[in-house]
């Protein structure tokens, strides 16, 4: 156990506070370097082949009151040789939390996950996405937020306020990953007139019986996800595009249906705003793990999963879309994982993606990571294609403390 | 050990007469599973009542080379009437899964609901329930073989006596009603002056010898309860082997059923 009784805050000492007053604290996080190279020509010739890269992640945790509250604060930072958007620093978590018998509430800067499918997160909206950091959206931005959790015989109930937004992260004018057009982050439009401090509500319900979980939710506000609108100087086009946020209403549905070696997923949402085209999206599919194959301790794992989005391709990649991927496990002592798969556009079938995953731990303490995409597809109709030339291979090395 | 439990002198009487009546008539077979299941019971009869406990442990894994590598993790655990027994496993070691923790919900009679919290990603993933015998942090146990004992989760048979650890024991098959364990069968040896365990032997799915776990630094806990502090599981097939280390155990902490559910799993420290 890493939790060290600090003394210090012992009050119990000054003779006015009970013993459980102690406060505890934990100090933890990770360091990273990363190396990225892109094997193709860019489509804009400002922008970099290879970058590297620094980061950092500490937590400082302090819980007192017997652990009743606690008080977590998890900082970000990377600092980038060639993207100036992709140094960037961020406050991922700084939250108080309170826990009573049945019911938590937590105030602060926090992420929540909602969702069970792999290959794309439909339902869930409370964090932006940090696309500067990961390319496949798993990342996201540390969102303000006062969140109350309760739970009962019916299930777990959860109530967000938000009331400030962030702005999703794009590459600079020298990152990857950008596609022809420089997204200008410094302009974004609002549909709300109060912006960024347009306050957002969500609530989401979940449970569980016996092999399946149940999940429905409500967001009502900015939405995470803009439209591009081309930027104009005196009513002449620059070339650049300026993120659109506006106002939505979406509401998701998530299942999950467990038997033996499958887990059946779902996930469906439904948007409608005043200044968007309503659409109702959904990704399915399942995945069903092999346990020891050949009398070995390497699990196998497959990943099926399929998306429709009633926009078309020129809106989202993921309007008609098949994913295929197999997730070795080896389960040895440095827990070596590879995840390897293809994504595949069923309408445009020359648009398709393969990635590759893996990571193993090097010693004690650190994890040896590989990423690699390849991208195909030219079609311009399909919104996927503005990855043509962006191939990647990606090295990064973690050490834990 | 001031206060050695006594086994129940009805059963004994029980395990004489089965004895007598199965050297003397042709239904052996009957006797040896009766008298495997009364075992299986009195070992679970004896384990009643821990009510919950809160472990730090250490796992030290091993391969043929004799690498080795440290798991640390603290364990609470809720025992459950008419059902199987409630865990929630925190990780705090190797440093890259630090946060990480792991609810189950053992059951006798269907599949164990587990769920894994992953804290990088703030996310609850659910675990197909057919993984019970794949490895568990990448040890030498798999996660059947660390689920709470249940009697109806074999049959039995009762094979003969003998002396392993210095303790004179019963020798028993236990054979898996789950298709999906892992194992075609187990060899028990529960003593008898204490009914614990003190070595099983593991059979995969050909009848080949797979595992075999030893238990040693047995403790008693709340003049009852016997817990032990090492226990050492060893892959015949591959020559890796892992030694489950209880640090510390501390019997009725307090837990209830509100600190095992999706919740407290996602804030578990």
């Amino acid at each position: 156990m890493k939790k060290i009784v600090n003394t210090l805050f012992a009050f119990a000492s000054l003779n006015y506070l009970p013993i459980s007053q102690a406060v505890e604290y934990e100090y933890l996080g990770s360091i990273g370097a990363q190396a990225r190279y892109f094997t193709q020509e860019t489509q804009d010739p400002e922008q970099t082949e290879q970058q590297f890269s620094l980061y950092a992640e500490p937590e400082v945790y302090f819980q007192w009151n017997d652990g009743n509250d606690s008080l977590t604060f998890k900082p970000f930072a990377r600092l980038d040789s060639a993207d100036d958007e992709r140094t960037h620093f961020d406050i991922r978590e700084l939250f108080w939390l309170h826990v009573q018998d049945d019911w938590e509430l937590r105030v602060g800067i926090n992420k929540v996950f909602w969702g069970v499918t792999e290959t794309l997160h439909l339902v869930d909206i409370v964090n932006q996405t940090d696309a500067i950091e990961a390319f496949d959206g798993e990342e996201k931005l540390g969102q303000p937020m006062v969140q109350f959790s309760m739970y009962k015989d019916w299930g777990y109930l959860d109530l967000f306020i938000l009331p400030y937004f962030r702005e999703r992260t794009y590459a600079g004018r020298e990152g990857r990953l950008r596609g022809p057009f420089l997204i200008d982050t410094d302009n974004p439009v609002y549909e709300s007139d109060k912006e960024e401090r347009h306050i957002d509500f969500a609530a989401n319900w979940r449970n569980s019986y016996d092999f399946l979980d149940v999940s429905l939710n409500v967001f009502k506000g900015t939405s995470r996800e803009p439209n591009f609108i081309p930027k104009l100087v005196n009513g002449v086009p620059t070339g650049e595009i300026v993120p659109f946020y506006p106002q939505i209403t979406q509401f998701g549905a998530v299942m999950q249906y467990v038997s033996e070696a499958w887990l059946w997923k779902m996930e469906a949402i439904n948007r409608t705003g005043d200044l968007i085209d309503d659409f109702n999206a959904l990704v399915g599919g399942f995945e069903y793990t092999m346990v020891g194959i050949n009398d070995s301790s390497t699990d196998l794992g497959w990943v099926v999963e399929y998306a429709y989005d009633e926009r078309d391709a020129s809106q989202v990649a993921t309007q008609n879309d098949l994913s295929v991927a197999a997730r070795i496990a080896l389960n040895d002592i440095d827990s070596t994982e590879v995840l390897i798969g293809l994504s595949h556009d069923l309408e445009f079938t020359d648009s398709r993606a393969m990635f590759i995953e893996a990571n193993t731990r090097v010693g004690k303490s650190s994890k040896l990571i590989l990423d690699m995409w390849l991208f195909n597809g030219d079609d311009p109709q399909d919104i996927s294609s503005q990855f043509k030339n962006e191939d990647f291979i990606q090295v990064s090395y973690e050490w834990y403390f | 050990m001031l206060k050695q439990y006594k086994p129940t002198s009805w059963l004994s009487l029980l395990l004489a007469a089965g004895l007598a009546l199965s050297a003397a008539s042709g239904q052996v077979n009957a006797e040896t599973t009766n008298k495997g299941l009364e075992i299986a019971k009195e070992r679970k009869a004896r384990d009643k009542g821990w009510g919950d406990s809160e472990s730090t442990s250490q796992m030290i894994l091993r391969n043929a080379q004799g690498d080795q590598s440290i798991r640390e993790m603290r364990i609470q655990a809720l025992e459950v009437q008419g059902d199987g027994d409630k865990g929630l496993t925190i990780f705090d070691e190797p440093r890259d899964v630090k946060g990480s923790a792991f609810l189950n919900f053992s059951h006798i009679n269907e599949p164990d609901d587990q769920w894994l919290y992953l804290p990088a990603l703030k996310r609850v993933k659910r675990i197909a329930s057919r993984n019970k015998s794949g490895p568990f942090m990448g040890s030498e146990f798999a996660y059947e073989d660390l689920a709470s004992f249940e009697v109806e989760k074999y049959t039995y048979q009762y094979l003969r006596d003998e002396t392993v650890n210095g303790e004179l024991c019963w020798v028993i098959e236990s054979i898996p009603t789950d298709k999906y364990s892992g194992y075609s069968k187990q060899i028990s040896w529960i003593d008898q002056s204490e009914y614990r365990v003190q070595k099983i032997e593991f059979y995969d799915r050909k009848q080949a010898l797979l595992k075999t776990l030893t238990f040693a630094d047995y403790k008693l806990y709340l003049n009852k309860y016997w817990r032990a502090h090492t226990m050492t599981m060893t892959n015949h097939q591959t020559g890796k082997s892992t030694d489950m280390i209880a640090k510390e155990i501390n019997f009725k902490v307090g837990l209830s059923d509100t600190d095992f559910n999706q919740n407290s799993l996602r804030r578990a420290r």
